[in-house]
C-alpha cells in the first residue's frame, strides 16, 4: 500500500515540476480557447475559429459515427460469414473460412493502410472517375453521390417512409396478437416490405412524381455538389468492418454449434420447418452464447477506430493529438481520450449486459 | 464387410463414387445451393485468374519500376530491391546479420517454448538468457560489436522484440494482478480491478500516446527514457491487464477441492499458490495465452503512430519512395504474409494444445 | 387391440454411413394400435431405424410408408409425417429457453396454427396426464430427469400424433426415475396408442408389447410376441443377447 502511494506521489510530483518548468498550465481551461485548426469532416458546423471544446465534440461525433455504422455493418458481415462457414455447400464454407483465417492473422492497421492505398492510389483521378448513371462518381477523392434537396415533395416522401416503418411495426404487434387469439398466421415480413416500399411510392406519385437532387458534377479538378464519402472514412470503415467481421463470424459459428443438434432434431420431429427451427429454437439459444463475446468484439471495433490517425480521419484521438501538439496539454488530452473511451466501453457493456439478461436462460443448469 | 456393402449399393456413398457424385452432394444438393455455388464460382472466376495473371504470369521479379510498368503485372522487384529495408528497417546495412541472427534466435526460442516436453522450470531461465543474447546482439557495444542505438532498430526484429518482451515481462505482473483480483483483502482487490478494467477499457493507441507524451512528464528532471523503451513499457502495462484476466480464468477453473486440500495440509498462502494452484492454472491458460500473444504480435504494428519502425512501418517507409508508391499492393502483401505466417502457425499451435489439454482432461 | 391397418411399413430399407452398412434390408410392418418394442445390442441400428421413420436420418434404398405417405426428399411429405408421428428422445431435448408450458405449445401454435389459449388448454390437459401440471411455469433446467422426460412425452402428445416413437426414453435416467416414465408409457399403451419403442426395459416389453423386434448388426434377426421371443428364441444371436441381459 505504502509503496503504491509512494510511487503515486513520486509521479505526481515529477509531473508538476516538469509542467512548471515548461510553463504549461494544468487544467481544462484550454478547452475554451480558439482551436485554430481545420477539421476536414464534421457532422456539426465547425470552423477553425471555434473552441477546442467544439473540436473535441466534432472528433467525438466522428468516432461515434464510425462506431455505429461499423458495428451495424460488421454484425451483418459476421452473421453471413459465420453461417456460411457452417454451410453444407463445400465451396461456400471454404471461401468463408479462407476469409476468416486471412483476416484474423493480419494486423488491422495493415488492413487499414491497404484499404486507404487502394482508394487513394488505385482508384482513378476525379476526371476519370467511375461513373454510374452520371450521378454517382467513384474516384480517389472518395465516393460522390447525389444529395436530396429538401423541398416539400422530399419531405412528403421521407415522412411517409417513416410512417410506413411505424405502420409495419404496428402490423407486427397486431399480427402477433391475432395469432395468439386465433392461431392464424399473417405474413408480416411481406406486408411490411409492401408498406415500406409502397407508401413512399404513392406519396412520390401524388406529389407530382418529382424529387430534386443536387447532382455532383465536375468543376475544375474536382466535383461540386452532392455529398461525399471521403477516402479516409471509407478506408477506416471498410478496414474495421472486414477485420472485425472475421472475429464475429467465428463467434456466430461457435454460438450456433453450441446448441446441441438434439434441439434441432426435437423441433423437426414436432413438425417445425427448417426456418422455424432456426428462428424459434436455435437462434434464441445461441444468442446467449454469442452476446458476451460479441460485446467485446464491438468494444474492439470501437477501440480500433482511433487507428484513424494513421490515415488521417479526424476522429477523437486525432483531434486530441493535434490539440496536444498545439497546446502541450498532454495530461488533459490523454485523460479526455481515456475518459471518453472508458465511458463508451461502460455504456456499451451496460447495454449489451442488459440485452443479455433479457435473452439469458432462466433457471438453466 | 465394408466392400461388399458398397457392391450391394454403389450409390450409397457418393464420396467414393467419384467427383460427380461428390459435387452433387456438396455443391448442388438443392436449387438454392446450386445458385450459391454458381455465384461463388463466378466470383472466383472474376478474382483468381486475373490475380494469377498479375501475381505470377505478368509479374516482374527483378527490376525497376519502369520495367514493372512495361510488363503490367506485379512488381516483385520492389521486394528484391527493398527487402532489407522492410525486414530490418534502417539498421546499419553492414551489421544487418545481427538482427537477422536475433530473428533466428527468437524463432528458436519460440519453437523451444512451444514444445510441452521442455515445460520445466529451467525453460524460464533459458528464455531470459535468450532475451539477453538478443539484446547484446541488437545493442552491441561489447564483444567487438559496434554500438547500434535503438533509434535505428526496425523491421521484423523490432516487431518481435516488442511483442515477445511485452508478453514475457507482462506475465509476472499479470499473475500478481490476477491473484490480487481474487484476494480476500478488499483494498488489494479494488486496486487490481481498477487497474485491469482501466487498461482494458481504453485503446492501445491511447496508451502508446500516453507512453510517448506523458511518461517524460512523470520522470524527475534530467532523466529521460527513450522512445522504444516507453512504447515497450506501455505495451507491457497494457498487455498485463488482458493477461491478468486470462490467468484469472485459469485460477477459477481449478476446483475448490485443490484449494481446500492445500489449506488442509497447512501450506501458507504463497506456498499454496506457488506449489499447488499456479502450476495447474498456468498449464490451463497456455492456449488463450498464445492467443493473446498473437494479438500483441499484431498490435505492435500500432507503434507506427508514435514513430517507431516496426515491420509495418518499415514497409510503409519502403513504399513512401515515390517511384515505388504505385506498387503498394506488393509491399503490403509481403508484410501481411510475414504477419500471417507467424500468427497462423501460432494459432494452429494453440488449437493443437487445446485439443491435447482436453484429451488429457478426458483421460483422467 | 391392433387392427389390420398398417400405419408404418418399411420395405427393404438400407442405410450406409460412409462405408458402414447401418441398416440391411429392413422389413417391418406396424399396425394401428400395435405396440412394438425394438431390442438389441448397442450399435445394432435400432435407433437409426426409428429415426428413419420420421426422416431424422435418410435411408438410401427401400421404401418407408407412414400412414400411406412415402418418406422421401419431399419436404412437404416429411412435414406431414412428422406432424403425425411424435418422438421422445433419450436426452429429452426439451427447449431450455422456454418454460414447460411454452415447450408444449410451441408446435401447436406454429405448426397447427392454433390460438395460444387453446394450445395452452390442451397442454395443461396433457401435463395433468403426466402428473406434472404444477411445474408448467418452470424451465426445463429446474426439473429432474424423470420430470423432463414426462414433459417431453406430453410435448409430443400435444400434436395429437397417431404414432409415437420412443428412442431409449429411460436410458439417460437415474434408476429411481425410470418407473415414473414407464408408468406414463404403459398408460399410453393401454389407451391404444400405436407405439414403436427402442428400449432395454425387458419388463416393459413383456407386459406391454404386442411384438418384439430383435436387431443385430443392422439386421432384423428375429421378430415375435414377447412370450415367444423371450421364452423360446429361435436364433442363436437372440439367445446370446438375452442371456447377457438377464445376467445383469
Amino acid at each position: 500500500m505504502a509503496m503504491v502511494a509512494g510511487i503515486g506521489w513520486f509521479l505526481v510530483a515529477n509531473t508538476l515540476t516538469n509542467l512548471n518548468a515548461r510553463h504549461i498550465a494544468t487544467g481544462f481551461g484550454f478547452l475554451d480557447r480558439e482551436a485554430g485548426f481545420g477539421i476536414s469532416e464534421h457532422l456539426v458546423p465547425y470552423l477553425p475559429s471555434d473552441s477546442y471544446f467544439r473540436a473535441f465534440e466534432v472528433g467525438l461525433l466522428n468516432t461515434l459515427e464510425v462506431a455505429v455504422i461499423g458495428i451495424v455493418l460488421t454484425t451483418l458481415l459476421g452473421l453471413v460469414m459465420g453461417i456460411a462457414r457452417l454451410s453444407h455447400n463445400w465451396l461456400v464454407a471454404r471461401l468463408a473460412s479462407a476469409y476468416v483465417e486471412a483476416m484474423r492473422n493480419v494486423p488491422v492497421l495493415l488492413l487499414l493502410l491497404f484499404c486507404y492505398s487502394l482508394i487513394t492510389v488505385s482508384l482513378p483521378l476525379s476526371r476519370n472517375a467511375f461513373n454510374l448513371f452520371d450521378c454517382i462518381f467513384l474516384s480517389n477523392r472518395g465516393l460522390r453521390v447525389p444529395a436530396m434537396i429538401w423541398d416539400d415533395s422530399a419531405v412528403m416522401v421521407v415522412s411517409t417512409l417513416a410512417l410506413a416503418v411505424a405502420a409495419s411495426f404496428l402490423v407486427g404487434v397486431w399480427a402477433r396478437r391475432r395469432q395468439e387469439k386465433t392461431g392464424r398466421y399473417f405474413p408480416v415480413l411481406w406486408s411490411s416490405l409492401g408498406l415500406i416500399a409502397g407508401l413512399p411510392l404513392i406519396a412520390f406519385l401524388a406529389t407530382g412524381a418529382h424529387l430534386s437532387f443536387d447532382v455532383p458534377h465536375m468543376a475544375g479538378f474536382n466535383f461540386a455538389g452532392g455529398s461525399t464519402v471521403s477516402p479516409e472514412f471509407a478506408a477506416l470503415l471498410l478496414g474495421l468492418v472486414v477485420y472485425t467481421g472475421a472475429f464475429i463470424a467465428e463467434i456466430v459459428r461457435s454460438g450456433i454449434l453450441a446448441v446441441s443438434y438434439g434441439q434441432t432434431e426435437a423441433a423437426l420431429a414436432l413438425g417445425l420447418s427448417r426456418m422455424q427451427v432456426l428462428r424459434l429454437v436455435v437462434l434464441p439459444q445461441s444468442l446467449r452464447v454469442i452476446i458476451p463475446p460479441l460485446t467485446s468484439q464491438y468494444l474492439n471495433l470501437v477501440k480500433n477506430s482511433p487507428l484513424a490517425v494513421a490515415i488521417g480521419f479526424p476522429d477523437l484521438v486525432s483531434v486530441a493529438n493535434t490539440a496536444i501538439n498545439q497546446t502541450g496539454q498532454a495530461v488533459e488530452g490523454v485523460s479526455i481520450i481515456m475518459g471518453v473511451y472508458l465511458a463508451i466501453s461502460l455504456i456499451l457493456s451496460f447495454l449489451m449486459n442488459w440485452y443479455n439478461k433479457r435473452v439469458a436462460l432462466r433457471g438453466g443448469r | 464387410m465394408a466392400e461388399s456393402s458398397l457392391l450391394e449399393n454403389p450409390s450409397a456413398n457418393g464420396w467414393l463414387r467419384g467427383p460427380v457424385d461428390w459435387a452433387r452432394k456438396n455443391l448442388f444438393s438443392s436449387p438454392a445451393n446450386s445458385l450459391l455455388t454458381i455465384v461463388a464460382l463466378w466470383g472466383l472466376w472474376l478474382a483468381v485468374p486475373p490475380a494469377i495473371q498479375w501475381g505470377l504470369i505478368k509479374a516482374t521479379w527483378i527490376g525497376d519500376p519502369a520495367a514493372c510498368r512495361a510488363a503490367g503485372g506485379a512488381c516483385w522487384g520492389l521486394v528484391t530491391e527493398k527487402y532489407r529495408l522492410i525486414l530490418f528497417g534502417i539498421y546499419p546495412y553492414d551489421e544487418q546479420w545481427r538482427p537477422f541472427l536475433a530473428v533466428v534466435l527468437f524463432i528458436v526460442m519460440l519453437a523451444t517454448a512451444a514444445n510441452p516436453r521442455f515445460w520445466r522450470p529451467w525453460l524460464g531461465w533459458v528464455l531470459v538468457a535468450g532475451l539477453v543474447v538478443v539484446s547484446v546482439l541488437m545493442w552491441g557495444g561489447i564483444l567487438g560489436l559496434p554500438l547500434v542505438t535503438n533509434d535505428r532498430w526496425g523491421g521484423l526484429p523490432l516487431t518481435l522484440i516488442l511483442s515477445i518482451f511485452g508478453i514475457v515481462l507482462s506475465f509476472p505482473l499479470a499473475v500478481v494482478l490476477a491473484l490480487g483480483r481474487r484476494s480476500q483483502l478488499p483494498a488489494v482487490r479494488a486496486w487490481c480491478v481498477v487497474y485491469i478494467e482501466l487498461w482494458r477499457g481504453v485503446p492501445l493507441i491511447s496508451v502508446l500516446f500516453m507512453a510517448s507524451i506523458m511518461f517524460p512528464l512523470f520522470m524527475p528532471e534530467g532523466v529521460t527514457i527513450d522512445k522504444l523503451l516507453r512504447a515497450q513499457l506501455g505495451i507491457i502495462l497494457f498487455t498485463a491487464a488482458y493477461l491478468a484476466e486470462i490467468v484469472r480464468g485459469g485460477l477459477q477453473a481449478i476446483p475448490r477441492g485443490q484449494y481446500e486440500a492445500a489449506d488442509s495440509i497447512g501450506l501458507t498462502y504463497w506456498q499454496k499458490m506457488r506449489l499447488v494452484i499456479l502450476p495447474q492454472a498456468l498449464r490451463l491458460v497456455i492456449p488463450p495465452l498464445v492467443g493473446q500473444f498473437i494479438t500483441t504480435f499484431k498490435d505492435t504494428s500500432l507503434v507506427i503512430i508514435i514513430g517507431l519502425y516496426d515491420l509495418l512501418s518499415s514497409t510503409k517507409v519502403a513504399l513512401s519512395d515515390p517511384q515505388w508508391r504505385a506498387f503498394y499492393v506488393e509491399g503490403y502483401v509481403v508484410a501481411a504474409l510475414i504477419y500471417f505466417v507467424f500468427s497462423y502457425v501460432m494459432s494452429q499451435y494453440s488449437q493443437y494444445l487445446e485439443r491435447r489439454l482436453s484429451a488429457g482432461a478426458r483421460r483422467r | 387391440m391392433p387392427t389390420d391397418e398398417i400405419v408404418i411399413s418399411l420395405k427393404d430399407v438400407n442405410k450406409w454411413y460412409g462405408t458402414f452398412h447401418a441398416l440391411r434390408d429392413i422389413n417391418l410392418d406396424v399396425r394401428r394400435g400395435e405396440r412394438v418394442v425394438v431390442a438389441g445390442p448397442s450399435g445394432s441400428g435400432k435407433s437409426t431405424m426409428i429415426r428413419c421413420v420420421n426422416r431424422l436420418e435418410e435411408h438410401q434404398s427401400g421404401i418407408i410408408l407412414v400412414n400411406g405417405t412415402e418418406v422421401s426428399n419431399d419436404v412437404k411429405a416429411v412435414e406431414k409425417v412428422r406432424r403425425d408421428v411424435g418422438m421422445v428422445f433419450q436426452q429429452f431435448n426439451l427447449f431450455p429457453h422456454l418454460t414447460v408450458l411454452e415447450n408444449l405449445t410451441l408446435a401447436p401454435i406454429w405448426v397447427k396454427h392454433m390460438p395460444k389459449a387453446e394450445a395452452a388448454d390442451i397442454a395443461m390437459k396433457y401435463l395433468e396426464r403426466v402428473k406434472i401440471h404444477e411445474q408448467a411455469k418452470k424451465y426445463p433446467g429446474q426439473l429432474s430427469g424423470g420430470q423432463q422426460q414426462r414433459v417431453a412425452i406430453a410435448r409430443s402428445l400435444c400434436m395429437r400424433p397417431s404414432i409415437m416413437l420412443f428412442d431409449e426414453p429411460t436410458s439417460a435416467l437415474d434408476p429411481e426415475m425410470i418407473k415414473e416414465v414407464l408408468d406414463v408409457m404403459v398408460e399410453l399403451a393401454e389407451e391404444g396408442m400405436t407405439m414403436v419403442c427402442v428400449t432395454h426395459e425387458m419388463g416393459f416389453a413383456r407386459t406391454v408389447a404386442d411384438k418384439v423386434v430383435f436387431m443385430a448388426d443392422g439386421q432384423v434377426v428375429e421378430m415375435n410376441t414377447p412370450s415367444e421371443l423371450f421364452g423360446n428364441p429361435k436364433e442363436e444371436r437372440t439367445r446370446q443377447f438375452l442371456s447377457q441381459i438377464i445376467r445383469h
